[in-house]
């Protein structure tokens, strides 16, 4: 079986720290693991895979070149991809009976309105976080949230989507607050000053609110409402404590394999996407095994069946959802504690079939019609 | 005449307080994973022996055939402890590799199959000597180790890479790789040595092989009222000393199944503690005990009955649970 790693090197934000290396390597770690776990596996069993890792530069044609890979008879696709490029590979003609990994956009039209049939997400979207984090803060009866955030889109959708949670658990949003000092330089000394000042003003004149909800998708100042907030208040969102597919602080259900395999071939501690793609490549991977077959409609067939049960050190079976391709996953709560606060969904969120489907879009509120 | 016996008594007390020997007394041990220490509870009466301390993240642990010694995997101390069951110390530690889980022991005893989840590999020692006589390399994050009846076969489980791996004992090579469901726990063969019987924890089902063929001949489900599936998670497997029933505990449903060896049917789902994950049976086969990780409790099963007849506090998250035989 043969698989491509197709990204491109957007400009990613830079940590908020000036202390912490920006990553440039994110996901095609996780991808060149699982080839290695999956060619073990493979030796078994009489299956072989290979990678081509294809990451373009910033200005570089992603559309010309999944032609190129597409024309070469490629069909197995990990997508390290902004939505807009997403889409302009998964409309190919060519691309109709590809099967595309979506392990980096968060986007939920991509899960709604811009569904597409042959696109499966593996990173969970914005409406999963959301109510990850949601069904925890009702679980601690904090239902009252004072969102501040930036307004980029991946805010805007964040924003949105922490509304809709709020609408179907009980929580309210008290006020949405855009902050806007402008990030300007990481390092400044003395610097922590000015923000231990300024922090306490931006925050003092919230309606009543339980939890400071942070939504800063350029990662340029949510980690300084910590400790710093008028009120005494925790901090959630994408900063203080995540939802997130991967952590570093996750140890449960054999997730040290995960821990300690990345660092061998990475130096580095595994990130959520090295986690997205290799389970995105175990997907693939894992069908193709278990089906006996490498045709791209056999392996669709096998994903989308109730056969198809994923671990993925979560303690459950992962599947994908057939209305809109969004893979079932236990979501993590940590992200900056050193050991996880918790793992969604909640107890006592309940669902008829299956529990996890209480985090994001459920079949009654899909918006995706696969064409 | 009551005062010399009771002083006779007390003497006899502290004699054997000096030098302990539980070599007559039949003994559970539960292996508890957070405390980093082994209950020992006296089997007739259920009453605490001794709390062992042993190395951090004590797993799996296994009584030798003899009943001198307990093995206990620690985990996070990369070491197994060995307990002398005598006197309830740990004796000696066996250089088992990285992160032991679960392990294996030949029939006799004098073989321990080790399987190191970090390196992929099983590990074949010596126990007296602590030698390693071989390492086989097989998939991702190996985990069960069983052995068959006449010693001949040793099989591993592959978590990430959902295989039942068999290795010859004569050769320590592989000879067949079964793909089995979602991350495969515990592999038992049934004590006639005719099937082998594989757990998958995430798949939420058994796999019955046929060891001629070393091919799945059927698979076992789960299915409670009221429970998600999700929740029917089987993770150990212990058989009836006839071989006719099959105890499995099935995680987060908080349930023991009972299977039918003959017909792979579920019997019984027996309620217990919260997250059962291993029992064993007792040495002359009228209960199985299994061990709740979130009550931190072992429940005692009768097994002619099928009910829950009790259960006893142990340490924080009890996993494994091992018995002395009886006496030879």
């Amino acid at each position: 079986m043969r698989l491509v790693y197709l990204g491109k090197e957007y400009e990613e934000p830079l940590p908020l720290s000036y202390a912490e290396k920006p990553i440039t390597d994110k996901g095609i770690q996780g991808a060149r693991l699982m080839l290695k776990e999956a060619n073990q596996a493979g030796n078994f069993v009489g299956h072989s895979f290979e990678l081509e890792e294809a990451i373009l530069p910033l200005d570089g044609d992603v559309v010309a070149k999944a032609k190129e890979l597409l024309a070469k008879g490629e069909r197995f696709i990990i997508a390290d991809l902004e939505p807009a490029d997403l889409l302009a590979v998964a409309d190919l003609p060519e691309a109709k009976d590809a099967l595309i990994m979506n392990i980096r956009s968060s986007a939920t039209s991509l899960r709604q309105e811009q569904c597409r049939v042959n696109v499966f997400h593996i990173i969970p979207d914005y409406a999963m976080r959301a109510d990850a984090i949601a069904q925890y803060l009702i679980w601690k009866k904090w239902p009252r949230w004072f969102v501040i955030r930036r307004d980029s889109p991946q805010d805007q959708d964040f924003l949105a989507q922490v509304k809709r949670s709020a609408g179907r658990f009980g929580g309210k949003v008290v006020e949405d607050k855009v902050y806007d000092l402008p990030p300007g330089a990481r390092n400044l000394d003395s610097g922590h000053q000015q923000i231990q000042a300024q922090i306490p003003m931006v925050t003092e004149a919230a309606p009543d609110h339980d939890v400071v909800w942070v939504i800063n998708s350029d990662d340029d100042f949510g980690d300084y409402l910590l400790y710093r907030t008028y009120l005494p208040r925790p901090v959630v969102g994408t900063q203080g404590m995540q939802a997130i597919a991967w952590d570093k602080s996750y140890t449960e259900s054999g997730a040290m394999h995960f821990q300690n395999a990345i660092p061998r071939i990475a130096k580095r501690q595994p990130v959520e996407r090295d986690y997205t793609a290799w389970l995105g490549f175990r997907a693939l991977a894992d069908s193709a095994m278990k089906s006996g077959t490498t045709t791209p409609q056999e392996v669709r067939a096998y994903m989308l069946s109730d056969q198809f049960k994923l671990e993925g050190f979560k303690g459950q079976a992962m599947s994908f959802r057939t209305w809109d391709h969004q893979m079932r996953q236990p979501i993590v709560l940590g992200g900056g504690t050193r050991v996880p606060v918790s793992t969604s969904p909640q107890e006592g969120f309940l669902h008829p079939t299956n529990v996890t489907d209480t985090l994001g879009f459920d079949q009654p509120e899909t918006k995706c019609k696969f064409k | 005449m009551t005062r010399i016996a009771l002083a006779a008594i007390s003497a006899a007390a502290l004699l054997a307080f000096a030098t302990p020997s539980f070599a007559a007394t039949p003994m559970i041990f539960v292996s508890n994973e957070k405390d980093n220490t082994i209950t020992v509870l006296n089997a007739d009466t259920l009453e605490q022996i001794k709390t062992v301390k042993v190395a951090r993240r004590p797993r799996g642990i296994v009584v030798s055939p003899d009943g001198k010694e307990l093995f206990v995997a620690a985990g996070d101390g990369d070491i197994m402890d060995v307990v002398d069951i005598g006197t309830l110390e740990v004796t000696r530690q066996l250089e088992s590799g990285p992160d032991p889980e679960l392990m294996a022991l030949s029939p006799k005893g004098e073989i321990i199959y080790i399987a190191n989840e970090d390196d992929s590999l099983v590990t074949i020692m010596d126990v007296k000597s602590g030698d390693i006589l071989a390492e086989v390399p097989v998939g991702v994050e190996p985990e069960g180790m069983g052995v068959s009846p006449d010693g001949k076969f040793t099989v591993a489980t592959s978590e990430s890479t959902s295989m039942a791996h068999v290795i010859d004992t004569a050769s320590n090579k592989l000879i067949a790789n079964v793909l089995v469901d979602s991350r495969p726990r515990e592999a038992k063969f049934t004590p006639d040595g005719k099937e082998l019987w594989v757990s998958s924890e995430v798949g939420g089902t058994i796999s019955v092989i046929d060891p001629k063929t070393w091919k799945v001949t059927q698979k076992i489900s789960f299915e409670v009222p009221g429970v998600r599936p999700e929740q029917l998670q089987p993770v150990g497997m212990d058989f009836t000393k006839d071989g006719k029933l099959v105890f499995v505990p099935l995680g987060p449903s908080n349930r023991v199944a009972v299977i039918d060896v003959a017909s792979k049917e579920v019997k019984e789902y027996i309620l217990v503690g919260q997250r059962p994950w291993h029992g064993e049976m007792s040495a002359d086969g009228k209960k199985f005990y299994v061990a709740n990780g979130l009550t931190n409790d072992l429940t005692v099963i009768d097994v002619e009955s099928l009910k829950a007849e009790k259960s006893v506090p142990v340490g924080r998250l009890p996993w494994g649970v091992a018995v002395t035989p009886l006496p030879q």
